[in-house]
């Protein structure tokens, strides 16, 4: 099987343009979303409580509504969670209630009526850790994003790391953009996966950078465009069949891993598919912008052997 | 030129037959188990002890399917959890004074592989069930409560020396003494200087009035915060103790936190009672006119009361209180002249002086020191006062060995919190989620497993099927290195798993496609597949050292079920590299390294026309 091999390399740093406005457009609207719509942000870091429970037959969700009512708790959020027969409850933070005995006046009403509702899970976060963990958040990212500019301008060239964070932030944007826009949940476990994105596109741009400076080596006539163009092509294959067998495996998340890592897999998806687009008609674009030339990467005192290859 | 010399066979051998070592416990499954761990340390558990379980089992026909002894306690495997829990009620009426019986899961792996140190991996509570509290310590509270002591303490000096003073109060985090002269005011300070180490003073005019100004200085404010912490740390694994937890965790987190995790738990209700207990120490004086026989039958004088004694007797109490355990600043464990163990008790000012009176006035007669908790008191210690004892610092000995000393100093230490505590996080997941959580994960592993190695060896044919055997190594190494390390894996950790899986493939699509681009290239099969190798190795080093910071920075920063993920995705991205790239290459050398190669069996390959690849 040989699914991508190209007679020529294909144009991509023509449609720079196009897809440098098209990203634009995208981060735009994404900034917009996140300013006017928000976030929905999980209990892990506004605080509150959240309970998972489970009936023996299909929930009536209002009955459970009632019930926090009669007992003080008109604001919670009662839905369904996976199953017709699982409910999730939202109960916002309080000063007046205390954590712990919160989910144990909740569970002795909802006792009260059916004597076989099931407590499967807690979660309770009181205020100030809320804050601290979006705050360690923010802070993971940015120490991401600086030691993997560092490490790229290490290797490469400081060009290449910030051509290269620029697309993954752009990722991480439309990552949290979507999630803005649809209003899925956003929790402890979805910073992680957007985190772990960042570090799993910028291996995109490190093999496209990397076949870039090889090329600057071996195409020694070509044109800049030429060459990152013929580098993105030639990797093509591997970064199709990469996210491929990657999107698998989250796809396989999604279906089997059941509702707490459904919104991991969704942004994770959201971040491969994006992260593709990005290494290639992002990051490339902004290398040229960024007026890349073969001296930047062949260092001079390389040169006399470079001279030796025909 | 595709060869490996014999010891890198061997090395790629010798871990992968580890990996599949540690990996094995995994597979047994678990037993439902009672474990019976010492309540105090110094409780010895024995043959003896071993023999009154299993006869007290016995007496109740209760089948059990092997003992564990250990130094640390002593573990009885049970068929199924109903003979499990009959057994933990028989058990706990039966030792449960000095021991903890708690009911646990023990892995059915061979008694060897436990000696090696060959376990499960460690689940975190998401996957077992339990319950994970964040505990909070008000540190203003333990400051207003210590300020407060010292407002009295700083009163009472003041009325010992006899100077005069027109007033003393706390203002926030200070104490004011006011004075009406300089005199009074100098010879006041002088005296604090000596008596308050932890105070620093300063005078001050304000309108004609002349002031001391005390406040805690910063260093005794850290000590201060460290040991209301770690008393506090104390105070709740005793109490954790009494809930029967096999493993409990209890660890500060940051300056002022403390982290408690109760696998297994289910009663959060009664949980959250016993840690959010006080227990109160008080020392009162033992009554010996009274008479301890009619006692006994009933007739109990007045003003005193029947208590019972650590060491197992009675004592007859007087009901007033003469000091209590607020007033203990510290009590270490120790010797006495004679070389006898004892414990050392030093007490606050304000203790010192109302216990030097104390002794003063009962010479020869014997006074309990008392732990106050959920309503029920026990004498902890009757020492006789031999001397009237000034300075703050007892000295209580007698009948005890140096490790009763420690517990002794140990439960006065540790029997009230320190500081109040409030309950800032809680993560409570059932038993049934835990497990479901399980098959979740594995089941998300297995198929995205199974999907990728069907389309990497359909897709590179032979050489894929190599890639695939890596990619399982990976796997194993990776489930491998997390049971030996005991890393907490939990449903993140286990979607790491799974990703670590996606990712690692990376790097044999990378060697693979070059290997490919080679062959079209014209260059012979063995030469391809050198090249192809080592023109990867360096970009795949590159894409994993990035992904590896991302994931330390997840590490350093992350907290809860973010740090499971990082752990996984770390040490995933460590195995994979020896996996995709040692491993994969060890394997195609010995299938094909040997031998001449007419082509690469990688998969059908396009070789393009040579007008359409020039550059």
């Amino acid at each position: 099987m040989d699914f991508f091999r190209f007679e020529r390399d294909i144009p991509f740093t023509r449609w720079g343009k196009f897809s440098m406005t098209l990203s634009l457009i995208i981060s735009i609207f994404s900034v917009y979303f996140i300013a006017t719509k928000g976030l929905n942000l999980a209990v892990d870091f506004t605080g509150g409580t959240v309970m998972e429970i489970s009936y023996q037959q299909p929930a009536d969700l209002n009955k459970t509504r009632q019930i926090l009512s009669g007992i003080g708790m008109p604001d919670a959020v009662v839905q369904n969670f996976g199953t017709s027969r699982d409910v999730m409850i939202r109960l916002p933070a309080k000063e007046e209630l205390a954590g712990g005995n919160l989910s144990e006046t909740v569970m002795a009403a909802l006792r009260k009526d059916d004597a076989s509702v099931e407590m499967k899970r807690v979660e309770f976060v009181g205020p100030q850790v809320g804050d601290e963990l979006l705050e360690n958040g923010f802070l993971a990212l940015l120490f991401v994003s600086l030691s993997i500019v560092a490490y790229l301008a290490f290797r490469f060239e400081w060009k290449f790391g910030v051509a290269c964070i620029i697309a993954n932030l752009h990722d991480v944007l439309t990552i949290i953009g979507c999630f803005s826009f649809f209003q899925w949940e956003f929790d402890l476990t979805v910073l992680a996966a957007v985190l772990a994105i960042l570090g799993y596109s910028v291996n995109e741009s490190v093999v496209i950078s990397d076949r870039i400076r090889e090329n600057f080596r071996k195409m020694r006539k070509a044109s800049v465009p030429k060459i990152i163009d013929n580098a993105i092509t030639e990797t093509m294959s591997r970064t199709i069949i990469t996210h491929g067998s990657t999107q698998m495996v989250v796809v396989s998340m999604f279906l089997f891993g059941g509702e707490i890592l459904h919104n991991f897999a969704l942004a994770l998806t959201i971040g491969i598919l994006f992260g593709i687009y990005s290494s290639i008609m992002i990051a490339s674009p902004i290398l040229l912008l960024l007026e890349i030339k073969r001296e930047d990467l062949i260092k001079p005192v390389r040169k006399p052997q470079e001279e030796a290859v025909p | 030129m595709n060869r490996y010399p014999l010891w890198k066979y061997i090395v790629i051998t010798v871990t992968i037959l580890l990996g599949l070592l540690y990996t094995l416990p995994n597979f047994f499954g678990e037993s439902p188990a009672v474990q019976i761990s010492p309540l105090r340390s110094g409780t010895p558990t024995d043959t003896a002890l071993l023999q009154r379980i299993e006869q007290a089992l016995k007496q109740k026909n209760l089948a059990y399917n092997g003992t564990i002894l250990e130094s640390s306690g002593i573990k009885i495997r049970f068929a199924d959890t109903d003979t499990q829990i009959k057994a933990r009620d028989i058990l706990d009426a039966e030792v449960g004074k000095d021991y903890v019986v708690a009911l646990n899961l023990l892995s059915n792996s061979p008694q060897w592989m436990h000696h090696i140190g060959a376990l499960p991996m460690y689940l975190g509570l998401d996957l077992r069930g339990g319950v994970h509290f964040m505990l909070q310590v008000d540190m203003a509270g333990a400051l207003t409560k210590a300020l407060d002591r010292y407002n009295a303490d700083l009163r009472s000096t003041l009325r010992e020396q006899r100077i005069p003073s027109a007033g003393i109060e706390r203002e926030r985090s200070r104490i004011i003494v006011k004075f009406r002269d300089e005199q009074a005011r100098e010879k006041a300070m002088a005296e604090f200087g000596k008596t308050f180490e932890d105070l620093a003073f300063k005078p001050e005019n304000i309108s004609n009035e002349l002031r001391v100004i005390a406040s805690i200085k910063p260093e005794a404010m850290t000590r201060m915060q460290n040991t209301a912490v770690q008393r506090n740390i104390t105070t709740l694994r005793n109490r954790v103790n009494e809930l029967g937890v096999a493993e409990p965790i209890i660890q500060q987190a940051g300056t002022d936190r403390v982290i408690v995790q109760l696998p297994g738990v289910q009663d959060t209700a009664k949980a959250k009672d016993i840690l959010g207990r006080t227990a109160t120490l008080e020392v009162r004086m033992v009554d010996d006119d009274g008479d301890i026989d009619a006692a006994l039958r009933g007739s109990i004088p007045a003003g005193t009361e029947l208590l019972s004694e650590r060491s197992g007797g009675q004592l007859l109490v007087k009901k007033q209180v003469l000091l209590t355990g607020d007033r203990i600043t510290d009590a270490q464990p120790g010797f006495d002249q004679d070389k006898q163990a004892a414990v050392h008790v030093t007490l606050d000012n304000n203790g010192s002086r109302i216990f030097k009176q104390l002794t003063r006035n009962n010479v020869g007669k014997r006074m309990a020191i008392l732990l106050v908790e959920k309503n029920q008191t026990e004498v902890v210690t009757a020492p006789v006062i031999r001397e009237e004892i000034g300075g703050g610092r007892v000295q209580i000995s007698g009948q005890m060995n140096s490790v009763e000393a420690r517990d002794i100093a140990l439960l006065l230490r540790a029997g009230a919190l320190a500081a109040p505590m409030e309950i800032v996080e809680e993560r409570t997941v059932g038993p049934s989620l835990g497990a479901e959580n399980i098959d979740r994960g594995i089941n998300s592993t297995l198929y995205g497993f199974l999907g990728v190695a069907l389309f990497i060896s359909l897709y590179y044919s032979a050489i894929g099927v190599i890639s695939v055997t890596a990619l399982a190594v990976n796997l194993l190494l990776l489930v491998g290195l997390l049971s030996i390390l005991q890393a907490t894996l939990t449903l993140p950790g286990m979607a790491a798993i799974a990703l670590t899986l996606g990712m690692a493939i990376d790097a044999n699509v990378l060697i693979n496609e070059r290997i490919r681009e080679e062959l079209r290239q014209g260059v012979a099969p063995q030469a391809a597949i050198h090249a192809g190798y080592e023109r990867a190795w360096d970009v795949i080093l590159d894409a994993n050292l990035t992904t590896l910071f991302a994931g330390l920075s997840l590490l350093t920063f992350g907290s809860g079920p973010v740090k499971g993920f990082a752990v996984v995705l770390c040490l995933g991205i460590l195995t994979s590299m020896f996996s995709a790239v040692t491993v994969s290459r060890g394997l195609v050398n010995l299938f094909y390294g040997n031998r001449k190669l007419s082509r690469v069996p990688i998969g059908g390959i396009k070789i393009p026309n040579k007008a359409g690849n020039k550059h």
